[in-house]
């Protein structure tokens, strides 16, 4: 770890909706102590929070670790899944695969990744079928 | 250099025993034991009053005036809480009230109930016109607000920007008083009767405007036995029985109050700290973006749980609903003449409401970010079971107080066992 660097990382399970929403609570918590900026601290929230609960309504299990440093907050999501067969839909506005159980609950607008990526100054995604998912979130500090 | 906020509640350190009863009922972590004694942390207290429901030792005072205080006015204004009449049997109505406060000091008495109608439809109006983010968060309880200055710096611009009921009745009734009885307008004193301490800070220091109208602040439970003696006396005599007490005002003193005229899927009342937390913290992550509005109040079933009240606010509650079946039902005034109000501005607050973030663990990110890193260090050794020996409310706030050097660490007595 680099000196000006603080990093956390953080286990959810799949369908674990009782907790969900407690690590992007969490990593909240720990930019405003850092004393990011209100603006940048809540797209971070907004990211984070998406990319969570597409770690608990889709995957087996994951992880996802958060890094801060003087430029930027970096998260990195990695899951144990089913993985997304094409990328390039899942990232349209709209596409959802949600079951009917997770639109109850609200989710499934298929507003997840394009609200991740719209967050983001730097968003990437790969993805094995069968395999997992992962995310790499970059939001970039103010000069 | 942080700034010093107004406060409205002072701990008494000679009555505390150190039960830590106010430091684990803190919403907002503002409260050491040290040395055996309560100490608040001014940054971080929101006035709320949480503390002061669970001291049993009356430690904690709150900062209202007495009406002896209120001399320096030439003519005083009771302008009274709606969860006053809560306190009451629903026999007891407005107008005798008002009477029994003009027995108690007051010159005269004015009810929120036309500000109240006035600013549901304002609300409405505001809603109908706002481009920017939802959900939009009333602003009407001042721990609330304070809350999202100090914890949630990011939703201030989701805040209703309109004055409160109980300030447009202030400013209203002193202008219209000064204009009839040809008085200086300082010279006429509004005074709240106030169910909580948060109104006080309110009135010290308004978050969005200049100053506020009113000019002081008396507790209910002050209050209550002179008052109560009062009405005892007044009996039926009043002639203005209902007091132009309207159903709509009555609402406002418990929770749903407000948002009844918009439309109910978009909008939800919350009440309570811990709920309003969990709430504003959804909103936080871009939750509950499809509703247009929420009523947030600190206290239990809203102001008739304020703490410085004296019927419980379940009874209070019901009190409050079985008065309102019997007054007018509103609205006091036209339509037409509100959105003429509005459109005057006579409603918004002066200025945007300004975040007041608390301090972050260093004045610059590098130093944050090593103790934060600090922190992290610490928090792995601790026990994590919050019993407070430490006299902080948490393992994580313990963690925090030692590196920024406010609290040693060798007063865990768990740590490495």
């Amino acid at each position: 770890m680099a000196a000006e660097e603080f990093e956390a990382e953080y286990h959810v399970t799949g369908r674990d909706y009782a907790n969900a929403g407690r690590v992007s609570t969490n990593i909240k918590d720990i930019l405003k102590h850092l004393g990011i900026d209100p603006a940048l601290m809540r797209r971070v929230a907004i990211a984070s929070y998406e990319a969570e609960m597409n770690l608990v309504m889709y995957a087996t299990r994951g992880k996802m670790r958060l890094v801060v440093n003087p430029g930027a907050v970096t998260i990195f999501v990695e899951d144990e899944g089913p993985g997304i067969e094409n990328i390039a839909l899942a990232m349209e506005e709209g596409y959802s695969t949600a079951t009917p159980e997770m639109r109850e609950m609200g989710f499934g607008a298929g507003m997840g990744l394009p609200n991740i990526k719209r967050n983001a100054d730097d968003f990437e995604i790969s993805s094995v079928v069968g395999r997992g998912t992962r995310l790499y979130i970059r939001v970039n500090q103010a000069e | 250099m942080a700034a010093q906020y107004h406060h409205s509640l002072r701990f008494d350190a000679e009555r505390c025993n150190g039960c830590m009863a106010c430091m684990r009922a803190c919403p907002t972590a503002a409260v050491r034991v040290r040395k055996g004694k309560a100490v608040k942390l001014m940054d971080r207290c929101i006035d709320c009053g949480e503390c002061i429901k669970v001291c049993t030792q009356g430690v904690i005072v709150p900062l209202t005036d007495q009406i002896s205080d209120l001399s320096r006015f030439q003519r005083r204004v009771a302008i009274p809480s709606p969860a006053m009449y809560a306190q009451f049997d629903p026999e007891v109505l407005p107008g005798v009230i008002f009477a029994a406060l003009k027995k108690c000091g007051f010159h005269d008495v004015e009810c929120l109930s036309r500000a109240c109608d006035e600013v549901t439809a304002a609300t409405e109006i505001f809603v109908g016109e706002y481009r920017g983010r939802f959900p939009l968060i009333s602003s009407f309880c001042p721990a609330v607000v304070r809350l999202v200055q100090v914890e949630y710096p990011g939703l201030v611009s989701q805040m209703l920007p309109l004055l409160s009921p109980r300030e447009i009745t202030a400013r209203d009734a002193k202008v219209r008083r000064s204009a009839e009885m040809g008085l200086p307008i300082d010279q006429i004193g509004a005074i709240y009767i106030t169910p909580c301490p948060a109104k006080i800070v309110s009135i010290l220091e308004h978050p969005g405007m200049k100053r506020s109208y009113l000019d002081a602040a008396i507790a209910i439970s002050d209050l209550f036995q002179d008052l109560a003696k009062a009405v005892d006396e007044v009996g039926e005599t009043d002639e203005n029985m209902d007091g132009s007490e309207t159903a709509s005002g009555v609402s406002w003193a418990f929770l749903g109050g407000l948002p009844r005229s918009l439309p109910a899927e978009h909008t939800f009342s919350v009440a309570g700290l811990s709920n309003v937390i969990r709430i504003l913290d959804d909103v936080e992550k871009g939750k509950l973006r499809n509703y247009c509005f929420i009523e947030c109040h600190a206290c239990p079933e809203g102001c008739v749980g304020g703490c410085l009240t004296v019927e419980n606010p379940y009874v209070a509650r019901g009190k409050a609903i079985k008065l309102r079946q019997q007054l007018p039902s509103g609205p006091s005034m036209h339509k037409e003449d509100v959105v003429r109000r509005y459109r005057n501005g006579d409603y918004l607050m002066d200025e945007p409401l300004a975040a007041r973030p608390l301090r972050p663990l260093g004045e610059d990110i590098s130093t944050a970010i090593i103790r934060m890193r600090e922190r992290a260090r610490l928090l792995s050794d601790l026990p994590g079971i919050d019993c407070g020996a430490c006299g902080a409310p948490s393992c994580r706030a313990f963690a925090e107080d030692v590196v920024m050097g406010e609290a040693a660490d060798e007063a865990c007595v768990l740590a490495g066992r």
